[in-house]
């Protein structure tokens, strides 16, 4: 007789569920086994023939290793800037901290675009960098750049609340121990930022890995050099090879959810260790 | 080592937090700076430390001037309210923080941290992390990491007031049979004058950006300098009224006032405490208050008593001794006589 009792103090519990599940299974797992579908209709033989060309693994290292090389560099931009918005105030700020957002709207075609335009031997900035033998546009260097760009914003916002949240108490206790505004960083106020500077990397790697849009413009496409792992899906695509399309999807697949499940791991240890 | 603070005045923006304040720490001395909130104490526990700098005067550690020295170099303990530890630093590293950015060798780190674990009674607990620890225990880790460095000076910005009452009962006489132990000069701030006269050897009254008054516990207690203090003081009735001719009639009070004998007659306010106070059930001639007895509340050590005296429209709180109580029987409702036996009057504008 009481067994009709909603006992459950939160209502709505059946619904949200019903809705996860079903915004989850539309939305992630339905694509994602599609993929994989799709996938076996080639044979083990020619799923690996199709993936370890040396095409292909010359893109996947440039993927992987632009991704982590932008993302580095995010953090440290990201941090300084998260860190000047949060604790400085000076004129203008609203529109700094508003500016920080805008890799998010941005269409980042546009972004590779510019970029491109920018870094080319007639651009503003490549007329005086080409000479000097740093070739911004199509070169694994503007790869780095667009993906930094595009990274960025992860950071800052990863990182504002974090920074906002470390009382100034600590840095103060620190002065009086006698520690040098140096150590006062090193040891007190790095370490404290240290578990979201990870969630940040993973936000700014992750995104930057599967970056197409800004890099097709900018990377200049060419085989075994600047071309990254989406583009020669699209690149097989065009071939009408959709099997071995969707093998290299599965296989950049596999990449990210291995990194992310890593990096997850790393965040637990290091807030488990901080407290 | 004493400290000496001459002339030193504070402002944010239009608010002047200190007031041209001068003020002297004995070496050796426990110090407490009381005073309601935005009275300056905190300002100018900090302006000490060397955490804000002063608008002008200046600070002496001894005869050393540290007007114009950095916080890093005045080797002081600062204790937080909120403790401000390192949340990512186990105990242990916590307290030898300062030790570290000295460059102590590692054997005599680990002897001087715990050894400040044993002072404070942490033993053990020098793996734990912060979140693992009470607030009690935090603000003792706190207290150890600022005297690790072994300080000219302590100073504690009101170390108990995020601490709930007992553990803050307990830590307050810590503190004080602490610095029985090292004897470090320290000043601390609260606004709390149970604890600033329990724990301190001499107190300070702050109002305003100024001290009100300067001296120790009891003399404080025994003669306030001023209204302020008196009425900071708590546990007081007030009664507004006048003086003329060597009388003061002072809320259906009419006593004998010979410190004033001039024909014109002034406004004055007299302060009564509590315990100050005694109710009879006759009048016997002397100035008494009718009134009616609203309530009743058996306290520990005294019963207080609130009256309400119609006739001036006056409530009163009487603390009555126990045995006072029993003799009386009381009940709530009663019409009694209340009558001071002592009175302290000031002829002055004063607002409360």
């Amino acid at each position: 007789m009481t067994t009709d009792v909603n006992r459950r103090v939160l209502p709505g519990f059946a619904l949200s569920l019903g809705y996860t599940v079903f915004y989850l299974s539309l939305l992630v797992l339905i694509p994602i086994l599609a993929g994989v579908v799709k996938t076996s209709s080639l044979s083990l033989e020619s799923f690996w023939a199709a993936v370890s060309t040396d095409r292909a693994v010359a893109a996947y290292k440039l993927t992987v290793g632009a991704a982590v090389v932008s993302a580095a560099i995010d953090i440290v931009l990201g941090a300084v800037v998260a860190w000047v918005l949060v604790r400085y105030d000076f004129p203008l700020k609203r529109i700094f901290d508003a500016l920080v957002d805008l890799p998010f709207a941005l269409p980042t075609a546009v972004a590779g675009l510019v970029y491109s335009d920018l870094y080319t031997e007639q651009g503003w900035l490549g007329r005086f960098l080409v000479p000097l033998g740093i070739q911004g546009a199509y070169s694994r260097l503007g790869i780095v750049l667009v993906l930094t760009f595009i990274g960025f914003p992860f950071v800052v916002r990863t990182l504002q609340p974090v920074i906002e949240n470390l009382e100034t108490d600590v840095e103060e206790a620190a002065a009086c121990l006698g520690a040098s505004r140096w150590q006062t960083v090193t040891r007190v106020l790095l370490p404290a930022i240290y578990p979201a500077t990870i969630t940040a990397f993973a936000l700014a790697f992750a995104r930057a890995l599967g970056e197409y849009g800004s890099v097709v413009f900018i990377s200049g496409n060419m085989p075994y050099r600047t071309e990254i792992a989406p583009v020669l899906i699209v690149a097989r695509l065009e071939e009408f090879a959709y099997g071995e399309a969707t093998a290299i999807a599965i296989v950049l697949l596999v990449i990210s959810l291995a990194t992310l499940f890593l990096i997850n791991l790393l965040e637990r240890w290091s807030t488990r260790a901080h407290g | 080592m004493s400290i000496t603070v001459k002339d030193v005045s504070k402002r944010f923006g239009e608010f002047l937090a200190l007031d041209q304040l001068s003020l002297e720490v004995p070496s050796g001395a426990l110090l407490a700076l009381l005073g309601p909130s935005g009275s300056g104490k905190t300002t100018l526990l900090r302006i000490i430390a060397g955490l804000e700098i002063q608008d002008s005067g200046t600070v002496l550690y001894q005869d050393e001037d540290v007007t114009g020295a950095r916080v890093r170099d005045r080797n002081v303990g600062f204790v937080f309210q909120h403790y401000a530890l390192f949340r990512h630093m186990s105990v242990f590293e916590n307290i030898a923080f300062g030790l570290r950015v000295r460059h102590w060798s590692r054997a005599r780190v680990k002897e001087r941290v715990h050894e400040l674990l044993r002072l404070i009674q942490l033993e053990g607990l020098e793996h734990s992390l912060p979140s693992q620890l009470s607030g009690g225990q935090r603000q003792r880790v706190a207290l150890a990491r600022a005297l690790a460095v072994q300080p000219k000076v302590l100073l504690l910005d009101e170390p108990f007031g995020a601490l709930d009452a007992k553990v803050r009962q307990e830590l307050r006489q810590w503190l004080r049979r602490l610095h029985e132990e090292i004897h470090v000069t320290s000043v601390f701030v609260t606004h709390d004058q149970e604890e600033a006269f329990e724990v301190a050897d001499r107190v300070v009254i702050m109002n305003q950006g100024r001290i009100e008054q300067a001296g120790t516990p009891q003399e404080i207690f025994e003669q306030p300098a001023n209204p302020f203090v008196m009425d900071f003081l708590g546990n007081v009735n007030v009664f507004h009224g006048r003086v003329q001719d060597g009388r003061a009639d002072l809320g259906g009070f009419n006593v004998e006032y010979p410190e004033y004998t001039e024909r014109e007659s002034r406004a004055a306010t007299a302060f009564v405490r509590s315990h100050e106070l005694d109710i009879q059930r006759v009048r016997n001639g002397r100035p008494a208050l009718q009134a009616n007895v609203v309530h009743i509340n058996p306290a520990r050590t005294v019963v207080k008593v609130r009256l309400h005296a119609e006739e001036f429209g006056v409530w009163l709180n009487v603390d009555l001794g126990w045995e006072r109580y029993n003799e009386l029987q009381l009940r709530a409702g009663e019409s009694v006589f209340v009558l001071p036996r002592r009175m302290r009057v000031f002829v002055q504008d004063y607002q409360i």
